[in-house]
């Protein structure tokens, strides 16, 4: 009940696929998703083996509620070795395709090895087919979708795949689903690319069962009406996460230029009302919004490009609705290259889910890029005659394109910031945590969110800590530590249920554990889920120091810890990280050198 | 005013409801000449495949269903039809008087000019006393041979593999199922039925049957022979019309109807698998020996037989048909028309076909192997001659769209920037 | 009164709400494929339609059904299927031109909306008003109830 209690297992080297028990020992101590795809990794692999090779195991994961009617029960986690880190990467996403894969009857899918030639799974229920991918590789995520359902005469298909990017090892390359929601982060994409696994495809009729009807539907009731009487869920539903942007901008905390800045002049032609604004010609880019399987909130955005535009003005073929901007592409496609521009942001997203890439860290490396051209240590000839400066909406929509098919420059560009930058000599420039791209928060402004992004296990991250709360009252590092921990486990086990972590708007672990006590077997309360959140924060500590992470990569770059904001409410102050980051060493109960103690580890029975 | 109705089929059983309902003064009597209780030849296979019991079969139930709406239902075989002094004679030496007749008297199977045809271990699989017949024979283990693989044959077929008898099916034609699909789907359906262990002969004649000691031989066109048990035959139907004869009512291969489903007697209608009605497609006069036309003639004759005068557009001619648990579904003018388009997805391997065909841009007719979703929408885009625009093209280039192409045409949307922000 | 499903698209989020909501009320478990009410998606989900039974005048599937499976409830006007009775012949798969009416593998009959004997769970469950449950003198489903009239294969 809750869990369908079986994995699938494919190894992709053999061609064979396996189906097997769920280990319910391991999915009682780690519920399910992120956390139970993280103990199965932490079993399955070596941590020092190279991402990209076939040694790398990679786990689609679904959790106990996903596919329930629990408000937003559409996420699964996509968890392996990332390349961009070299660290343990676990990326969510929603859409319908993580409930279809439970409906096929399976908790976790495992992927192991690698095919000799591009291939891609087909699932329906009980029959599993890996099948030649020869017709679809090296095409798009959409004409791959596209071309999977009417292959297989399926139109119920649910598909989740890699572009070009993810075939060729871009290593922010990401895994879509559904057209246009995404695995994004940690170049998970490159992952399956690497395995020569272009799309899974899959339709599940089985459904799923919970343990207590009565009182797990008095349980979701209860808390989609919190959900419909909470305020944030109401912005959310009205201007998606991308209302985010007028806050940051008015308090000072908005990378712009490569994080040279905090504030962003041209935050008005990009925000909400920006999007919902009706244009002398008739057009206006938000369509509408869009919800992810059984969610209530419906954060998602649809929108469309101004014909007129140049991007796609000789390209008829953009002529039609995709996802819209969301925070995190408004601020990675806007203030920190510096450009204002709706549609071309609009459009260097279609590049993204069309190709299969993370915008955040897109976005991030070509500012990186754009500060390398303005210092001159880039220049046309590099970029394939495209000047490169801060502000340039071609420059933007061109190199997106350009990364997505893995062409000229957009090949340097899929490198990540951190490569790029320590290719052409300036380490400093990229800004990055664990050579992941920060998303759109500056740590000078939001002293927590530093500490969170030096600290999270998948490298610079805005998803795995929520200190937002206190962040905002108090621009010190006092106190940081204890919200940081504590928000991290209690992340960590939301992340482990398969819900989104945007119900946190107005639910607590309480909610969640009443839900989950409703569909699975055993007692299920905030506390036990704080332990789960906790154990699976020192697991995957454990798969990256085993991986050869140190403390020393829990830092923030230089220009967040010795520039002071130039701007904002944060004028003048730096990261105080040096302050907060022995706080939370101790606080997690790890040694100074960041190790988790004997003591520790057995509390969490690890 | 006095109705009789010859036959107790679904169109005799609708057609008696439909003037109970609108004539409720009128005197109804219908006459079956089987004796049961009106039941449903599309049921049979699951009575022989036991999912059912024979009451599961009957068209109407509760004991007093005829009795409560006052209609009487007589068990006799009509012998001849007097219109000059509106009566019908029965088998029984009685005659009944009518204002208005309708003839729903079905079809009865044929068997081919093959010596041995009327041996005993030969049956139909028509009548509940052939269900009853094959049910007794058809033991797990025993060899049945099953003579033709059209839509009735198929639809035994299902439930002799139930019955996990040694099945094997013999057809004259190239392929299973000629009349309800292409090669294409015929020849799946062939390699369906073979990987679930069903010997399947097409472009086989049975040139004669012999019987030893219970077991029979047949001889099959290219010398070789089989043995069998039981033999199912299944080669076709014929209208029941021979009572007809002299009676002044025009016949082709069934009785002729115009679109008030009335014969060429003035006061006399046919209905059902007997009628040679109008074709919503063709425009000429076909027998559509089908469930879903039977209703409706039933319903339409008995509106103008009421003094509703109700013009028929014409049947569609479909069918609908599990073979061992693949769905094949046919509809209209599968088979295309001169100039028209066909769109076409074909996965030989996953069982999978659907062909649509167009006139213009309004799709006549298609086949669909492995669909079960939504189906009946090929029937609305067919029937209201949907004009589908650019869809077209998006159907041509993935047929399996067809549902979203009959919504967006049919259902209309709202514009989605009307949404309240 | 008599009261009937009312679908206004353009609030649909397609959030399947309805759909797992229509399967646990009549399959005990949450399951889409199941649903007797679907969600289409069009360009990119830029649109959504909800779709189910009208419980049209016609009743083509009740008409089409050769054992008398499907009959009309007085209370709710729905056309329901009686399991018991159905055969699985699928005649009214391929009879109702709306395609509201589906066949069931697993259990060997077809499936259709029942209006949840008057207390449908796709309304109760719709988070954005997309589905309600209204009296059916100043509903209509307009939209398909003149398409109905467009299919009968009749005219007076």
């Amino acid at each position: 009940m809750g869990w369908q209690r079986q994995i699938l297992r494919v190894n992709l080297t053999e061609g064979t696929s396996t189906v097997e028990p769920l280990n319910m020992d391991w999915a009682n101590d780690y519920l399910g998703e992120r956390g139970l795809a993280t103990k199965y990794l932490w079993e399955m692999m070596d941590p020092k083996a190279d991402a990209m090779s076939p040694e790398n195991v990679l786990i689609f994961a679904t959790g106990p509620l996903t596919g329930t009617m629990a408000s937003t029960s559409g996420r699964y986690a996509v968890v392996t070795k990332g390349p961009l880190t070299n660290a343990i990467a676990c990326s969510n996403s929603g859409g319908k395709f993580g409930a279809e894969l439970k409906y096929a009857g399976y908790d976790l899918l495992i992927l192991e090895g690698r095919s000799d030639k591009p291939v891609y799974l087909h699932i329906v229920d009980d029959e599993v087919q890996i099948l030649p991918a020869d017709d679809i590789w090296g095409t798009t995520v959409w004409h791959t979708e596209e071309y999977l359902k009417a292959h297989h005469q399926n139109p119920l298909l649910k598909v989740a795949s890699i572009g070009v990017s993810g075939e060729k090892g871009v290593l922010f390359a990401c895994v879509v689903n559904d057209l246009h929601r995404a695995a994004g982060r940690s170049g998970v994409g490159a992952v399956m690319g690497s395995k020569n696994l272009k799309a899974i495809a899959v339709h599940g009729t089985k459904g799923v069962a919970v343990k207590d009807p009565k009182a797990f539907m008095k349980a979701v009731n209860h808390t989609k009406k919190l959900l419909e009487d909470n305020e944030g869920r109401q912005d959310l539903t009205e201007n998606g996460t991308n209302s985010m942007i007028d806050m940051m901008q008015e308090f000072g905390g908005l990378p712009t230029r490569n994080f040279n800045e905090v504030q962003f002049e041209g935050t008005e032609n990009i925000n909400p009302a920006a999007m919902k604004k009706v244009h002398a010609n008739g057009h206006r880019n938000l369509l509408t919004n869009k919800a992810c399987f059984g969610c209530t909130i419906a954060c998602g955005r649809i929108a469309h490009i101004d014909k007129d535009h140049f991007s796609i003005v000789n390209r008829p073929q953009y002529r039609h609705a995709s996802g819209g901007l969301e925070y995190e592409t408004a601020y990675a496609f806007g203030p920190v290259v510096g450009v204002d521009d709706i549609d071309a942001l609009t459009f260097a997203g279609y590049m993204m889910n069309e190709h299969g890439m993370d915008p955040i860290s897109f976005g991030a490396t070509l500012a990186a890029a754009m500060e390398l051209y303005e210092m001159g240590v880039l220049t046309e000839k590099d970029t394939d005659g495209v000047p490169l400066n801060f502000g340039n909406a071609e420059a933007l929509t061109i190199m997106a394109e350009k990364t997505g098919k893995f062409e000229g420059f957009g090949q340097q560009l899929g490198l990540g910031s951190k490569r790029l930058c320590e290719k052409y000599g300036h380490p400093e420039l990229s800004m990055s945590v664990k050579g992941q791209e920060f998303a759109g928060y500056d740590s000078r402004a939001l002293q927590g969110m530093g500490l969170g992004y030096a600290t999270s296990n998948r490298g610079a991250c805005h998803l795995k800590h929520d200190t937002f709360a206190e962040d905002m009252e108090d621009q010190t590092g006092a106190g940081k530590a204890v919200a940081c921990k504590s928000s991290q486990d209690r992340v960590s086990a939301v992340d482990s249920t398969g819900l989104c972590l945007f119900t946190t708007a107005a639910w607590g672990l309480e909610e969640f554990a009443m839900q989950i006590d409703g569909a699975c077997e055993g007692e299920w309360t905030e506390a036990r889920l704080l332990e789960i959140g906790e154990r699976v924060w020192n697991l995957e500590r454990r798969f990256n120091l085993a991986a050869g992470l140190t403390a020393a990569d829990d830092t923030l770059p230089k220009r967040l810890l010795e520039v002071p904001a130039p701007s904002g409410t944060a004028k003048g102050k730096v990261n105080q990280l040096d302050i907060m980051l022995p706080q939370y060493y101790q606080e997690r109960g790890w040694t100074p050198d960041g190790v988790p103690t004997n003591e520790t580890l057995s509390r969490l029975r690890l | 005013m006095k109705h009789i109705i010859i036959g107790a089929g679904p169109a005799g059983v609708i057609a008696a409801e439909t003037l109970r309902r609108t004539d409720p003064a009128a005197e109804i009597t219908i006459i079956g000449s089987e004796p049961e209780a009106p039941y449903s030849r599309m049921a049979l296979p699951y009575l022989l495949a036991e999912d059912i019991a024979e009451e599961g079969t009957h068209l109407r139930h509760g004991t007093d269903h005829f009795d409560d709406l006052n209609i009487k239902v007589l068990q006799d075989r009509v012998t001849a039809v007097k219109p000059a002094n509106k009566t019908v004679e029965l088998a029984s030496g009685a005659s009944e008087q009518y204002d208005r007749l309708l003839i729903a008297t079905g079809s009865h199977t044929t068997r081919p000019p093959i010596p041995g045809m009327d041996l005993p271990g030969i049956v139909n699989c028509w009548t509940l006393a052939d269900g009853r017949a094959i049910a007794d024979k058809a033991a797990a283990g025993s060899r049945v041979v099953l003579m033709g693989a059209g839509f009735i044959g198929c639809i035994v077929l299902e439930a002799l593999a139930a019955r996990k008898v040694q099945l094997t099916v013999v057809e004259m034609a190239d392929r299973m199922l000629p009349r309800m699909m292409d090669e294409t789907g015929g020849d799946m359906i062939k390699r369906w039925c073979e990987n679930q262990g069903v010997k399947v002969l097409t472009s086989t004649k049975v040139t004669g049957i012999k019987e030893k000691d219970g077991a029979m031989t047949l001889s099959l066109g290219d010398g070789s022979a089989i043995e069998a048990d039981l033999v199912v035959c299944a080669t076709g139907v014929q209208p029941n019309i021979d009572f007809l004869a002299g009676s002044g009512v025009a016949t082709d291969m069934g009785i002729l109807v115009d679109h008030n489903l009335q014969t060429s007697v003035a006061g006399i209608y046919a209905a059902g698998d007997v009628a040679q009605g109008p074709d919503f497609s063709t425009g000429k006069q076909e027998i559509h020996a089908i469930q879903p036309t039977a209703s409706e003639h039933g319903r339409i004759a008995a509106l103008n037989m009421a003094g509703q005068p109700t013009n028929f557009k014409g049947s569609l001619s479909m069918n609908v048909l599990n073979t061992l648990e693949l769905i094949s579904s046919s509809f209209g003018l599968w088979m295309g028309v001169p100039g028209g388009e066909r769109a076409e997805a074909v996965d030989k391997d996953g069982f999978k076909y659907l062909r649509l065909e167009f006139d213009g841009d309004v799709v006549v007719g298609a086949l669909a192997l492995g669909l079960t979703q939504h189906v009946g929408v090929i029937r609305g885009l067919v029937q209201t001659k949907v004009k589908l625009g650019d869809w077209k093209d998006k159907l041509l280039q993935d047929p399996h769209l067809v549902m979203d192409a009959y919504l967006e045409r049919t259902q209309g949307i709202a514009s989605p920037a009307s949404r309240p922000f | 009164m008599q009261k009937s499903l009312l679908i206004d698209p353009a609030k649909c989020t397609s959030c399947l709400q309805c759909e797992m909501a229509c399967s646990f009320e009549h399959e005990g478990v949450f399951n889409p494929a199941k649903s007797r009410i679907k969600i289409f998606e069009f360009e990119h989900g830029a649109r959504a339609i909800p779709y189910t039974c009208t419980q049209c005048a016609e009743a083509w599937c009740m008409h089409a059904c050769p054992v008398e499976a499907i009959t009309k409830n007085a209370t709710t006007g729905a056309m329901e299927v009686n399991e018991a009775v159905c055969v699985g012949c699928k005649v009214c798969t391929i009879a109702c031109p709306f395609g509201t009416i589906n066949y069931n593998k697993d259990t060997g009959k077809v499936i259709k909306c029942d209006l949840c004997g008057g207390d449908p769970q796709c309304a109760e469950a719709c988070p954005t008003d997309a589905i309600t449950y209204v009296d059916s003198s100043w509903t209509g489903y307009e939209r398909m109830q003149e398409w109905a009239v467009k299919t009968q294969t009749h005219q007076a």
